[in-house]
């Protein structure tokens, strides 16, 4: 079972990099965020739907530590596959060996899409809530150094992320509509991202 | 079962012929004996005309013809080992073919008349009939040169597929082959004293690997034939349906769809590509009639058969009076074992080739039971048996499913064949779907017991029940293991155990049920194995003994305890563990072979790790001994997906599961380190294809019970329930 | 339909195909090379293993116009000292027993060792993970990638 210990051991990796960036959190600009109260109500709304979204299969599996999750109901992908130094996997398993960039396949079933990949280890969202999620999601060092308008322009227009609203036959797409999606987004960035309470 | 009493005027013996000549012309040791129709001058015995199993081409290269089939299990080494020991063969220089069809020439001798590749038994059939035919084309090489030479035949010796007189003067086979063919075929020639064996008991490369390792094999899935079309069905989705109605307008609009067509079996496509058929099946819409089909589910199964195992049954083991015995026992022991539907899922999905122009037909098939697949043929073409011919080809994979009694997909090719009128051939493809879904599986089995120790911890009773469906029932072999109702498959390991068990009862209680069941490799064993050794392994806990000890005490027979011994001393048994560790024990005789195993395992957040294996085997002479470790090794990791989580489930009588993602054989990961000792013996050989697979879960299991107490009585193992 | 330009072991091949076609059904029945094998078809078993551009593909799930214009190695056309010494390996050691899975299995250990010319134990499980061999070879399997990387000197 050392998979499973390895998978655990870049766990804990994972919650003290998310401990550490909270502790610097502290006297960053997010104190100005922390300090202001009363979060807009809409946004938050606002945020909570993204979060169904983004904490869906569709995103979620492949947001993770080690090893991506796969169907519906995210279970560890199967063939075992691992991050690998570039998050395309290892030596003979990567992702490119049956992820086409093409688009999904019809016959094996088999989704694709470019650049097809785990998504950073830094921008894992294993196990985490909605509140560390929105938190992960603002801090450049945990979303790829992505800007509120970088970030919008990801999940706007990326092609991978794109994916998530036409998986293809027997994948379940993410529970909003893009166009809605996007509308959440902006509504959320304008009022300055705010995060809900644990 | 059809039997071929004028198999060398048959049609598959001319082609047989014919397409050896092309090859190896004149110098072929069939030409004049071909010409003498030499199986019908020497009736089927073990040792027919030598030509029937070699031919020898013009640079000297010889081919042995194997009648059995090659699967995996390493059977055409094991056959050219022993023709070319007492040949005196150049192995460098060894081929093979398969056989044709034609069981009065190629008769399996254990289990005859039939022509079939099974029961762990080729080597046995071929131990004394390969060697003579071996030692009888050697001894027809000498006396020619020694006619040639006018040289006394002592001064004449064989080596590497050479005659070579003490003058240093030699002459190759290939060159001694005509004058060889025209002498007559010796009946006794004297077989090699075993001390100068060569080739028996050391490890000769496979002949298979250069083949298998560059992409080359012929496998029945690479056969091509002119205008050949490719056909998928779609199965009913319950086993016992039937089509109702059926839409083929979305698949006929599908490029490179040809024609669709309905048979017993189902809806047929037929295009001019794999894919083109796989996509026309996929977009067929069909109706079923569903009436008479099954739609429990194995739970409803499992609770049925519990049911029935409150009724009388039937005796397949009466020894003493376990009834009697048990009310006084010191202490008992009462467990159910419950083991699930597996399916076989060869790497090569079932598939074959059928050539047919209304008068006479071709079959392209990794065949294991040519006797059976030609009688389907014959039947559902409407044409006579000699008009049929197989090409047996390399086989991937089978643990038992391409030796279906009732060939169930080569009916399905035919029926196809039949319906298309010749327009032309048919490769029939099953997908790894159909294969999972297909049924044929290992059937559901139950197991009830009560054992109870008396004071001294001795076993004073033993009462057994097994309910399940039978195998060989209503198939063609049923009079050989079918006695009174008692299908001996059900039982074989339990009721013959070598356990000396004085009140001994066995009952069996025969299912019923629209699934299509089938042997899987090491039939019966696959279930009683593990039900024998988990429970003598626990009645030796409850005795205070030593398991080793324990099962040593109850086998008179020495070869029995060897393998046991010999398997404790290598694998360190008694040693101490460590922590979250587990050892355990087990010891099967299957198949004339004894196999022990001791397992080590550890355990780690609710789930197990095998770690390594160390097994001792006993199959008599072991020809190969390479190929007989890599039998057990291959065993292993076969058989460890029953334990991890292999099980065909039906809801509603429907299986859920479809391919490899939800019936998932073992990985490369979870293959443990495997160690293998054989015991060294001059007894004839005994089977190694199958005999692998019974002790690997109760050694698991006993391990596994010895690391936390729990008894792994369901398959597959889970330590959470 | 749509014309296809395939570069499969140093040849240029067109076909006329549907560029969803998967490669593996292109290779096996239009081009009659059967050395890649059919097992699952969904990316599950390996035994369908070819190269494109140097990594390690599923060709059942790797269709016609994903393939189009690239390098694509199969089984029938490996060369090379890695090549060279893995199915020396294979056959030194007779991994092999029905075979059929093990073009994909020789296709993946080239590729690991192509880019790990020493492999651990878990690297190598890691890598031939995707191939399935039903007869249960792995330990082989596993000895002949080793033994391969002593080999190819990629133990010293």
């Amino acid at each position: 079972m050392g998979m499973r210990r390895t998978v655990a051991l870049l766990r804990s990796t994972v919650t003290s990099i998310a401990l550490l960036s909270a502790l610097a959190a502290c006297d960053g600009r997010e104190k100005k965020s922390m300090a202001r109260p009363e979060a807009d109500p809409g946004a938050l709304r606002a945020w909570e739907q993204i979060a169904t979204v983004l904490q869906h299969p569709r995103c979620l599996n492949c947001h993770q530590v080690d090893t991506p999750l796969q169907g519906d109901d995210g279970h560890p992908h199967n063939p075992r596959v691992t991050r690998g130094p570039d998050n395309l996997g290892v030596a003979a398993m990567r992702c490119t060996n049956c992820h086409n960039q093409k688009g999904n396949n019809p016959s094996s079933g088999v989704p694709g899409a470019p650049h097809w990949s785990l998504a950073p280890l830094s921008m894992s969202w294993a196990d985490l809530s909605s509140a560390a999620l929105c938190e992960s999601l603002k801090d450049p060092k945990r979303n790829g150094g992505r800007s509120a308008e970088d970030l919008k322009k990801h999940m706007g227009e990326d092609k991978l992320v794109l994916w998530g609203w036409e998986p293809g036959a027997g994948r379940e797409p993410v529970p909003v509509d893009h166009a809605s999606f996007l509308q959440l987004l902006t509504t959320w960035v304008a009022a300055g991202m705010p995060c809900p309470k644990e | 079962m059809t039997r071929h009493t004028d198999a060398p005027e048959s049609l598959s013996r001319r082609r047989f012929l014919k397409a050896a000549a092309s090859t190896v012309f004149i110098l072929g040791f069939y030409v004049p004996l071909g010409r003498r129709t030499a199986s019908a001058q020497t009736p089927p015995s073990e040792t027919p005309a030598p030509n029937l199993f070699l031919k020898i081409d013009s640079d000297n290269i010889i081919t042995v013809i194997s009648k059995y089939f090659e699967m995996g299990q390493g059977v055409v080494t094991g056959v050219a080992t022993l023709l070319a020991e007492e040949l005196e063969a150049d192995w460098s220089k060894l081929r093979f073919e398969f056989a044709p069809n034609d069981v009065a020439t190629y008769n399996n001798l254990v289990f005859g008349p039939v022509m079939v590749t099974g029961g762990s038994a080729s080597m046995a059939g071929s131990w004394m009939q390969m060697r003579k035919v071996g030692a009888a084309a050697r001894t027809m090489m000498i006396e020619a040169a020694a006619k040639k030479w006018k040289v006394p035949e002592a001064e004449l010796r064989a080596e590497n597929s050479t005659v070579v007189h003490t003058s240093g003067k030699s002459a190759t086979y290939a060159e001694l082959a005509a004058d060889a063919m025209q002498l007559p075929v010796p009946q006794d020639a004297p077989l090699k004293d075993p001390a100068d064996w060569k080739l028996i008991g050391k490890n000769v490369p496979r002949l298979d690997s250069a083949e298998k390792t560059d992409g080359k094999a012929l496998f029945a899935m690479d056969v091509k034939r002119p205008g050949m079309l490719t056909a998928a069905i779609a199965h009913p989705p319950l086993f016992g349906a039937k089509v109702k109605s059926f839409d083929a307008t979305a698949s006929e609009a599908i490029p490179g769809v040809e024609e669709v067509v309905q048979i017993p079996a189902g809806v047929a496509v037929l295009a001019k590509d794999s894919w083109s058929a796989l996509r026309g099946r996929d977009a067929l819409k069909v109706e079923w009639d569903t009436s008479g089909a099954e739609t429990r589910s194995d739970e409803q199964i499992f609770a049925e058969y519990r049911q029935q195992a409150q009724g009388e049954g039937l005796v397949a083991t009466k020894r003493g009076d376990a009834g009697k015995a048990l009310p006084s026992a010191a202490q008992k022991l009462t467990a159910e074992f419950t083991f699930p539907f597996l399916a076989h899922t060869p790497m090569e999905p079932l598939n074959c080739i059928l050539d047919f122009d209304g008068d006479k037909a071709e079959m392209w098939s990794g065949c294991q039971l040519q006797s059976i697949d030609e009688h389907v043929l014959s039947e559902v073409l409407g044409i006579e048996s000699k008009r049929i011919r197989i090409h047996t080809l390399l086989g991937g994979g089978s643990f038992g499913r391409r030796g279906n009694p009732l060939g169930d997909w080569v009916a399905e090719l035919a029926q196809i064949g039949k319906a298309m009128k010749s327009r032309a051939p048919v490769h029939l493809l099953w997908s790894r779907e159909d294969d999972i879904r297909g049924g044929y599986y290992r059937p559901i089995v139950l197991h009830q017991l009560e054992a109870g120790l008396d004071d001294s911890g001795n076993i004073a009773g033993w009462q057994h029940k097994v309910v399940t469906q039978s195998l060989f029932t209503g198939t063609p072999f049923a009079a050989l293991m079918v006695k009174d109702g008692v299908d001996h498959s059900s039982v074989e390991g339990l009721a013959d155990t070598p356990y000396q068990i004085d009140n001994f009862n066995v009952r069996v209680y025969n299912a019923e049920s629209p699934v299509p069941v089938l042997w899987w490799r090491s039939v019966g064993h696959t279930h009683t194995a593990h039900v024998m050794e988990t429970v003598i392994d626990e009645l030796a806990r409850m005795a205070g003994r030593d398991p080793l000890q324990y099962r040593l005490e109850l086998l008179p027979e020495a070869r029995d305890r060897e393998v046991l011994q010999l398997v404790a001393g290598k694998s360190g048994w008694g040693g101490s563990t460590g922590e979250n560790r587990g050892r355990g024990i087990a010891f099967h005789k299957s198949f004339g072979t004894r196999v022990a195993m001791v397992a080590d395992v550890s355990i780690d957040e609710g789930d197990f790790t095998v770690d390594k294996i160390t097994a001792a085997v006993d199959c008599g002479v072991a020809i190969n001994p390479d190929v007989v470790t890599a039998q057990i090794e291959g065993a292993i990791g076969f058989a460890l997906s029953t334990l991890l989580r292999n099980r065909i489930t039906l809801k509603d009588g429907r299986v859920q599961q479809s391919n490899f993602h939800n019936y998932e054989p073992t990985r490369i990961r979870e293959m443990p380190a495997v160690e293998v000792h054989i015991v060294q013996s001059a007894e004839p050989p005994s089977g190694i294809g199958e005999p692998g697979v019974p002790p690997l879960a109760p050694a698991v299991g006993n391990a596994i019970a010895a690391a936390t107490g729990k008894r792994m009585y369901a398959m597959p193992f889970s330590l959470k329930a | 339909m749509a014309r296809i330009e395939l570069k499969i072991n140093g040849q240029d091949r067109q076909l006329d195909a549907d560029p969803q076609m998967p490669l593996l059904w292109a290779l096996r029945d239009l081009l009659d090379m059967t050395g890649t094998k059919y097992g699952c078809g969904r990316a599950l078993c390996g035994a369908c293993t070819v190269h494109i551009d140097g990594e390690a593909a599923r060709s059942c799930s790797i269709m016609l116009g994903e393939a189009q214009g690239r390098e694509i190695t199969t089984i029938e056309g490996v060369s090379g000292p890695v090549a060279d010494a893995v199915v020396g390996a294979w056959r030194e050691l007779d991994v092999v027993q029905c075979g059929y899975c093990q073009s994909g299995q020789i296709m993946s250990a080239i590729t690991l060792l192509s880019k790990n010319r020493k492999p651990s134990d878990e690297d190598i499980d890691a890598s031939m993970e995707g191939n399935i061999c039903r007869c249960g070879t792995y330990q082989r399997i596993r000895a002949a990638i080793l033994e391969s990387a002593k080999k190819i000197g990629g133990d010293q």
